[in-house]
């Protein structure tokens, strides 16, 4: 009982990196009826944000080290440090948090620069253009990337504080075994706060009654005369905006490389197809439905039942929904059988 | 959009034949003569001549079929390890166990179309790379690659009392696969791969594959099950991919997961589009410019650069090498990534498209500068 | 009263709340022109529809030379001799003219599926003669190797004629053939239907304009709302009152 919570609990942060993915990415489709493959590496980029503003902050210099004196001896030593003493140890402490200030403007214009300059003229192309084109671009934009930062995973702990982790078990009545790293726990709650933000966006303004509107039914929003392409353009940077904060956030559960984006993006896009093309809900339920079930199948016991099953769970369940119910979870009819 | 003759058909399958066979000698100018090299020309033609078949003429975009190159190769590779390190039943096997794969696959995929096909064939080529590198270890060697060893068993070859010093290599009855026979070895290969893709293109098989990218709906109500067209297109194409998987083993006896990732199916949708889709010979064209241009840029360095624009004034040409830098050496996929957008965004049709729009030119010049003459029409 | 060839038997079909057909009954001779007139919306094209295999009624059959179709794939429908010719021309964009008729010519030949990928196309001579003749009897001889796709939308609705004239139906479908063509086009699609008339084939017409409809209609049913009003021969149906009102709105014809 106790490591099947545990799992479930393990599965939640990896569901809720789908999720948010996947919410950007059926948001595009149903908006703007693109297929972004590049979608994975703005979450790849968020990531990289967080690893930015920590190098950008840890920015050093050679002082002599006192601690030595036997001979010369220099350590380095961040400016911030030198300047501010433990306010400037602090500040780098909590790099990847503060990174989340640099990432909105930042990830909000590679957005709006992506879809004015190139999602746009693909609106009316076939889907097979659209993702032949951004999966163009997802490959410059990691190779970017890795010539930049290389090709090694570059670790960006959480600040101290939350380095640990929380007696879940505990205060759940359950084992005292039960324990979920803080940084984990944070990541989920952060992930509700923003889907139920982009929810209330969606569901509360008018801006955002549009844009669902426009999800269901493109041509008659157009006809209305509503300036469309403006909102499409919206659209498209809050979705990089989400998928950038996962990044963000996600750098210190999975220190991240050039390739973090694709190996997401495959999988979000299973969870898009599961949860159902266009579905903004779907793709929520399929994120945390699918983080679960990945993480379930990952026990021994599982896998002394059904060997490798661990490794091809999303994958068979992908095949098992769309063969079952053609418009996943939570699909309209019609969307995207072309 | 003429209706093909027997004797173009003909004409075209000499001249390929004639290029390839001599692909030594005019490629040496650039560079490219190598068998290592060739052999992969060779190879990746196969695979691209073959998902032709499925994306050029039906339209369905198929993200897995590097499954297929990867069941290939290991099934190649079984074969010199338990039957003979003869090619002929490695290459056999191989092509029908990626049939049997592909059929399987095929069968589910095609169920859907659209993106859902493309995500379908995508997850089932995932679940093969994943399973490769995981449970299937015993029958896929895991990380390390499935390779040959002294004490396999080869029966066939114990039975015709061929024993090898050694580490075997592989062979066409005695004759190595190394070098330049394992180029033509391969080659040949990719004349009778291309030589049934041009028959399929101008069948009537072929021409409602044609149709039915071009409306399905309508094909059903003329009359047509396009489930069969499509899973028999499928399959073909499968095999193809089988096909140069297991020459990829056979011109280097090794099997590897990677093989099967999704990026090596990136890799042949690439080329294809890269070429011209639906295109006899755009897709060739297309492996034949990644191939090449992977071999070059990939090789290169600062100091290759710093050579190469010598002539340059020297704060000119420092500029320029940061400026080239990125995208040699092992930025080569950065260099692929925005060709592969220019070609998407500039030139939907491919290389093929472009040549035709510039062998378009002369003509219009001529329409420009004399009126143009009434056509004679027959009268009925 | 020659044959029955088609045998609508109280079919039904609603969508949602609207009664698209109700309990229609209509049987159609053998070697005859029917028309189906009516308003928008009357249901006529669901009621083709239903005949091809698009839709399945909720009730009742259809039944074909004898045997019942309701059920069937489209393409085996296509296959017992039922083709349609669609009201926005259904034709295959990327093909040639000659392609697009060679398309149908082969299913009559090959069946639902041939796998005879070794053929050559140019060896087909028989099939292209056809296809290049049924071309032309429709003014198409000079664009053969045209792009479909780049046609005009009436010579569109002619090459759909001519892919399903080349399956030599027994029952051909027509919905509204002459839409959008110029009254030379519309004479000459006339003059060529009455034409096949004589080798036997039935036609169902839907069609919107009088001239064509009482220039080649043997009978007539008028539908409304999902119902059968009226049926029979042009001057029955000139003189029903019934008619007039529903549909004609009291003018005269």
């Amino acid at each position: 009982m106790d490591s099947i919570f545990l799992q479930i609990l393990n599965g939640l942060d990896k569901g809720a990196a789908y999720a948010l993915i996947a919410l950007g990415l059926t948001l595009v489709f149903g908006t703007l009826g693109v297929v972004n493959f590049a979608h994975g590496a703005l979450f790849m980029l968020g990531a990289f944000c967080a690893v930015s503003l920590q190098s950008i902050l840890t920015i050093s210099k050679k002082v002599r080290d006192e601690s030595i004196t036997f001979f010369e001896a220099y350590k380095e030593t961040p400016y911030l440090e030198l300047w501010w003493g433990d306010t400037g140890t602090m500040i780098i402490d909590w790099a990847v948090p503060l990174s989340i200030l640099m990432a909105i403007p930042l990830m909000l214009l590679i957005g709006l620069i992506m879809e004015r300059g190139l999602i746009r003229h693909f609106y009316s192309r076939p889907h097979a253009d659209q993702i032949l084109v951004t999966f163009g671009l997802a490959i410059v934009l990691q190779e970017l990337i890795k010539y930049y930062f290389g090709a090694n995973p570059i670790p960006t702990p959480p600040p101290d504080i939350v380095a640990g982790s929380a007696a879940v078990g505990a205060w759940l009545g359950l084992g005292d075994n039960v324990v979920y790293p803080w940084w984990r726990l944070i990541y989920f709650l952060f992930s509700m706060l923003i889907i139920a933000a982009v929810f209330a966006f969606l569901h509360l303004t008018t801006f955002g009654m549009v844009v669902r509107a426009g999800m269901h039914d493109r041509e008659t929003v157009g006809l209305l005369g509503i300036n469309v392409e403006k909102r499409f353009t919206i659209v498209f940077g809050i979705a990089a905006v989400v998928a950038g904060l996962a990044g963000v956030m996600y750098a210190p559960i999975l220190p991240p490389d050039y390739h973090m984006g694709m190996d997401f993006l495959v999988l979000s896009f299973v969870v898009v197809v599961v949860g159902g093309m266009g579905s903004l809900g779907g793709a929520v339920a399929a994120g945390f439905l699918l983080g679960i079930l990945q993480s379930v199948a990952s026990m021994n016991e599982v896998k002394s039942l059904l060997p490798g099953i661990d490794q091809i769970i999303i994958y068979l369940v992908a095949v098992v929904i769309l063969l079952v119910r053609p418009r996943g979870l939570m699909g309209r009819k019609g969307v995207a059988e072309d | 959009m003429s209706m093909p003759t027997l004797k173009n058909d003909l004409a075209i399958m000499v001249l390929f034949t004639a290029a390839v066979l001599s692909a030594p000698l005019w490629l040496a100018p650039i560079g490219a003569d190598y068998p290592d090299l060739l052999q992969k020309f060779a190879i990746y033609g196969i695979f691209a001549v073959g998902f032709n078949i499925l994306f050029g003429l039906t339209g369905y975009l198929s993200f897995g079929h590097a499954a297929f190159l990867g069941v290939g190769s290991y099934t190649a590779v079984w074969s010199f390890k338990l039957l003979s390190m003869n090619v002929l039943p490695a290459v056999a096997l191989s092509v029908l166990m990626a049939g049997v794969f592909a059929y399987l696959i095929g069968f589910i995929s095609l169920r859907r179309s659209g993106i859902y096909f493309s995500i379908l064939t995508l997850a089932f080529a995932q679940m093969c790379y994943n399973l490769a590198y995981s449970v299937l270890t015993p029958i896929t060697n895991g990380e390390t690659g499935l390779q040959l060893a002294n004490d396999d068993a080869r029966v066939i070859d114990t039975l015709f009392g061929i024993s090898y010093d050694g580490l075997p290599s592989t062979t066409l009855f005695g004759l190595e696969m190394t070098g330049y026979p394992g180029f033509y070895f391969c080659a040949v290969l990719l004349i009778l791969g291309f030589f049934l893709s041009l028959r399929i293109f101008h069948s009537p098989f072929g021409m409602k594959l044609r149709a039915i990218k071009s409306n399905q709906t309508r094909m059903v109500y003329t009359g047509y099950n396009t489930k069969p067209y499509l899973l028999t297109a499928f399959v073909i194409s499968g095999m193809y991919a089988g096909l140069a998987g297991a020459l990829l083993a056979v011109t280097d006896p090794l099997a590897g997961a990677e093989r099967m990732q999704w990026t090596a199916s990136g890799e042949v949708v690439l080329m294809t589009i890269l070429g011209g889709a639906g295109t006899l010979i755009g897709p060739l064209l297309g492996v034949g410019i990644i191939k090449y241009f992977e071999n070059i840029f990939s090789a290169m360095n600062v100091q290759q650069l710093t050579e190469m624009f010598a002539f340059l004034p020297d704060w000119l040409g420092k500029i320029a090498v940061t400026l080239t830098n990125p995208f040699v050496g092992e930025g080569w996929h950065l260099t692929l990534g925005l060709l592969f957008m220019l070609i998407v965004i500039f030139l939907p049709g491919g290389v093929m498209e472009g040549m035709r729009r510039i062998a378009a030119i002369p003509r219009k010049l001529k329409q420009r500068a004399v009126p143009k003459p009434t056509p004679a029409t027959e009268e009925k | 009263m020659g044959d029955i060839i088609l045998d609508i038997d109280k079919v039904d079909k609603t969508f949602g709340g609207l009664h698209a057909l109700a309990d229609i009954d209509l049987k159609i001779e053998e070697g005859k022109i029917h028309a189906i007139i009516g308003p928008n919306g009357a249901g006529k094209s669901t009621l083709l529809n239903v005949c091809i295999g698009r839709l399945e009624p909720d009730r009742g059959t259809v039944r074909f030379n004898g045997e019942i179709i309701t059920g069937k794939k489209p393409y085996e429908i296509n296959h017992a001799g039922v083709v349609r010719v669609f009201q926005t021309p259904e034709i295959f964009p990327d093909l040639s003219l000659l392609q697009n008729v060679m398309v149908p010519a082969f299913a009559k030949r090959d069946g639902t599926f041939k796998f005879n990928f070794w053929k050559s196309l140019s060896s087909e001579k028989a099939i292209r003669e056809e296809a290049e003749q049924v071309l032309n009897d429709l003014g198409l001889g000079e664009h053969l190797n045209h792009h479909a796709g780049s046609m005009s939308r009436g010579d569109k609705r002619r090459l759909e004629l001519a892919m399903g004239l080349i399956q030599h139906p027994r029952l051909l479908l027509l919905d509204e053939p002459t839409a959008g063509m110029s009254r030379h086009d519309t004479n000459r699609t006339i003059e060529l239907l009455t034409r096949i008339k004589e080798r036997g084939m039935t036609k169902i017409i839907i069609e919107h304009d009088m001239h064509v409809v009482f220039s080649l209609a043997d009978t007539i049913s008028v539908l409304a709302q999902g119902r059968i009003i009226a049926q029979g021969t042009p001057d029955e149906i000139r003189g029903n009152p019934k008619v007039q009102e529903a549909y004609l709105g009291g003018a005269e014809l």
